[in-house]
């Protein structure tokens, strides 16, 4: 069974092994946000309201909504 | 002859900072053209010659899918800057480097300034320019631009560069960055395809590179024929085979794969034990699970009530005091010396001046809102802020940057409408800016306060709370109606970097305050101006160009009864009314000095006995509530409304914007009215 970034707790670790999703605005973003295939990700939190998330990615600090944390499967 | 040197860099990357540090006092602030994306330029400082500096937008990526990102590439490619100085941000290399790897894909003359090199010290981070250097084979000088350590010695090198830039050529990194399947693609297109093109290309490597990758501005750009296309699409497929990955993400894991080991190689990061950093102190407390909230809102509380409180309306009675009492009485005084006709008098003091403070009365709260918005953005908290409140603003199909535009409609929408600069999704500071003037601003409240007083004596604050409720509540259905309909569209992805909190400089503050005012009054300002002379004509004349004996007989009073019955509907079909609505357009409290001249009571600007009589012979509770409704909702005002056409950038959604709103407001007020006197309220 394939996890996604949705699935992790505020920290666990794990490591980016696809990004779902055809080409389209999110996706692209996430690559430009460093959101690609073997990079380490580390949940930091969740915001007061459920959502979205904060992630450590590349030695910096990212938001995203957990629909997009969907499409991210990780190891 | 003058240099050319841009800046590229990521959000987040000390930019501002070092634009401002070389430039100074010299930076010029405008549009690009046909967007409204920041174009600063200005003229290095601390460096012999001419030089002239660009500052390019705020981008992750050269993927020409943002305005920003288009700018920035178009800028590059077309326009040739000398030199393009890449700031990137020392205590997160791996990620700012790939935007390098774009820049350097292009060939073109590149120059790295390694900027917050105190806090990548301060971090522990021990940086080894020298590899940095043999990798990316292009000049990297380390910097603190917030200090200004650094900048005049990574002038002198882009200087250096642009002297001897015929040789140096970004190409050989090529082989580098991408493994061998990729570069053998890229050649044989640039073989293949590209000699078969219709239009010439200067830069053939970095086009075949383009086309590889499936990029529609370059496509489009060259015209490229189906033909070819598939062509291309045949090694796009040969190399997405291999990888098992579409071919936009075999490029950019490519590059990410170079920054990555690049990074690894020059970067020697302290050991990570549990220990936080700052950063993390004061995340700790600012996105906390209970008191995030809280803390939010107490910090806007304090905002506005600077901004719009004591020092607010202290700066507006100044300015008004000074521009319509002591301009205006010298003016007055010396026409009257001058024996000037009494329209032309009256054009210049009522019509001019008075057009000129109700513009001016905004500049000083611009300025103390964005002296504060700005240490909000600048510290990193305006991230945190999008962060916490992005899970209420979702179900409106916006995301959480719209926030603070939207609280600060609830001040004045003119400075709330200028804020929306902040996101990034051209539909959603579309939809923000739409929604902006269903928050009533302060200017509302004189209307509220006349009529609750007249009609609504017992609970006077339930009221009014109820009108602020109303207007929440429009916006909320707006929001969902806009976004269903005229704003339909992909859904903006919320994938946002937390910059870590940093000071601010006084500098940056100062400059981008001083900014905002003279961008207000420059570029509102013509069309305010215009507006309040034409309404001041329309007001002061009769159809036969003599002076009226009251507002009543004037070209708006007649337009005023012309369009009353409209109003009819709504229970307020009396011509002061739609008159006093019409003055609402030059500002909302307007509306109550009208109506006291009208009722023949001059100067009743307040709720004074004799108009609180008036209006009660001529409104009832219920058709009083359906006209606060209406006034809270319709056209906003000019200087709104300016703003407006300045931030949208078009007369299409500017008049949409007004069209919409007018058109709710009737909406609103004609079921306030019906379903009221259906409930046998009167």
């Amino acid at each position: 069974m394939e996890r996604t970034l949705k699935e992790l707790m505020p920290g666990e670790k794990s490591i980016i092994t696809k990004v779902l999703g055809d080409k389209g605005a999110v996706k692209r973003r996430l690559m430009d946000m460093g959101v690609t295939r073997g990079a380490e990700v580390l949940v930091r939190k969740v915001a007061p309201l459920g959502d979205p998330i904060e992630v450590n990615i590349r030695g910096y600090e990212l938001t995203l909504r957990k629909s997009e944390a969907e499409n991210i499967i990780v190891a | 002859m003058f240099l050319k040197f841009a800046l590229v860099g990521n959000p987040n990357c000390g930019k501002t900072t070092l634009f401002n540090e070389i430039t100074g006092s010299t930076q010029y602030v405008g549009n690009w053209p046909g967007v409204t994306i920041e174009k600063r330029e200005g003229k290095a400082k601390k460096i012999e010659g001419d030089i002239r500096i660009i500052d390019l937008p705020g981008i992750y990526s050269l993927s020409p899918y943002s305005m920003e990102e288009i700018i920035a590439r178009d800028y590059i490619v077309n326009e040739k800057p000398d030199v393009v100085i890449n700031i990137i941000d020392a205590t997160n290399i791996e990620r700012n480097m790939y935007l390098t790897t774009q820049l350097l894909e292009l060939g073109v003359s590149v120059v790295v300034a390694l900027n917050m090199m105190d806090a990548a010290d301060a971090k522990g981070h021990k940086i080894d320019i020298g590899i940095l250097e043999s990798h990316l084979k292009v000049p990297v000088i380390p910097i603190t631009a917030s200090k200004g350590r650094g900048v005049t010695e990574l002038l002198e090198r882009a200087l250096n560069v642009a002297q001897t830039a015929a040789s140096a050529g970004g190409v050989p990194l090529f082989n580098e960055m991408h493994d061998e399947s990729i570069i053998s693609s890229i050649q044989e297109i640039e073989k293949n395809i590209i000699p078969n093109l219709n239009s010439k290309t200067e830069n053939s490597r970095w086009t075949a590179l383009k086309l590889l990758e499936g990029d529609e501005k370059v496509q489009e750009t060259l015209q490229v024929p189906d033909a070819l296309l598939s062509e291309i699409k045949l090694y796009q497929e040969k190399l997405e085979r291999k990888y098992d990955m579409d071919i936009e993400t075999i490029i950019a894991d490519s590059r990410y794969q170079f920054t990555t080991s690049v990074a690894r190689k020059a970067v020697k990061k302290k050991e990570q034990s549990s220990y936080l950093t700052v950063s993390d102190k004061i995340d700790k407390v600012v996105t906390n699970r209970i008191l995030a909230i809280p803390l939010f809102l107490g910090m806007m509380f304090g905002i506005f009530s600077v901004t719009f409180g004591t020092i607010g309306s202290f700066t507006i009675d100044f300015v008004d005091e000074l521009v319509n009492g002591t301009i205006a009485n010298l003016f007055s005084s010396w026409l009257e010396v001058a024996g000037a006709a009494g329209w032309l008098k009256d054009l210049i003091v009522n019509g001019i001046i008075a057009g000129m403070g109700s513009m001016l009365v905004f500049v000083p709260q611009i300025m103390i809102l964005f002296f504060f918005l700005s240490i909000l953005e600048d510290t990193g908290y305006m991230a945190r802020a999008a962060f916490v409140m992005d899970r209420l603003l979702r179900k409106l199909g916006l995301s959480g940057k719209s926030f603070i535009p939207m609280l600060i409609g609830f001040g004045c929408s003119v400075p709330a409408v200028m804020s929306t600069r902040t996101l990034e999704n051209e539909k959603d500071r579309r939809l923000t800016i739409m929604l902006i003037p269903f928050m009533s601003c302060g200017a509302r409240l004189p209307i509220y306060a006349l009529y609750t007083a007249a009609f609504f004596s017992n609970n006077q604050t339930m009221v009014v709370f109820s009108l602020y409720l109303l207007g929440i509540v429009i916006a909320v259905l707006s929001g969902f109606v806009l976004k269903k309909t005229i704003l339909k569209g992909e859904v903006a992805p919320f994938v946002m970097e937390l910059p870590p909190y940093r000071i601010p400089t006084f500098k940056g503050l100062m400059i981008h305050m001083w900014d905002k005012g003279k961008g207000f009054v420059k570029k509102a300002g013509t069309i305010i101006f215009a507006a309040a002379v034409i309404i001041w004509f329309l007001q002061y004349f009769d159809f036969s160009f003599q002076a009226a004996a009251d507002p009543g007989a004037s070209i708006l009073g007649a337009v005023g009864k012309a369009i009353a019955p409209i109003f009819t509907p709504l229970g307020f079909g009396d011509w002061k009314s739609a008159v006093a609505l019409l003055t609402g357009f030059v500002a909302k409290e307007a509306v109550v000095s009208t109506m006291g001249i009208l009722d023949g009571v001059s100067g009743a600007t307040d709720g004074s006995v004799d108009l609180l009589t008036a209006l009660q012979a001529s409104f009832t509770p219920l058709t009083a509530y359906a006209f606060m409704a209406f006034s809270l909702l319709y056209l906003p005002c000019m200087a709104a409304f300016a703003t407006i056409k300045r931030e949208m950038n078009s007369w299409k959604w500017t008049l949409i914007t007004a069209g919409y709103s007018t058109g709710v407001a009737w909406l609103v007020a004609f079921l306030i009215f019906q379903v009221g006197k259906l409930m046998g309220f009167s």
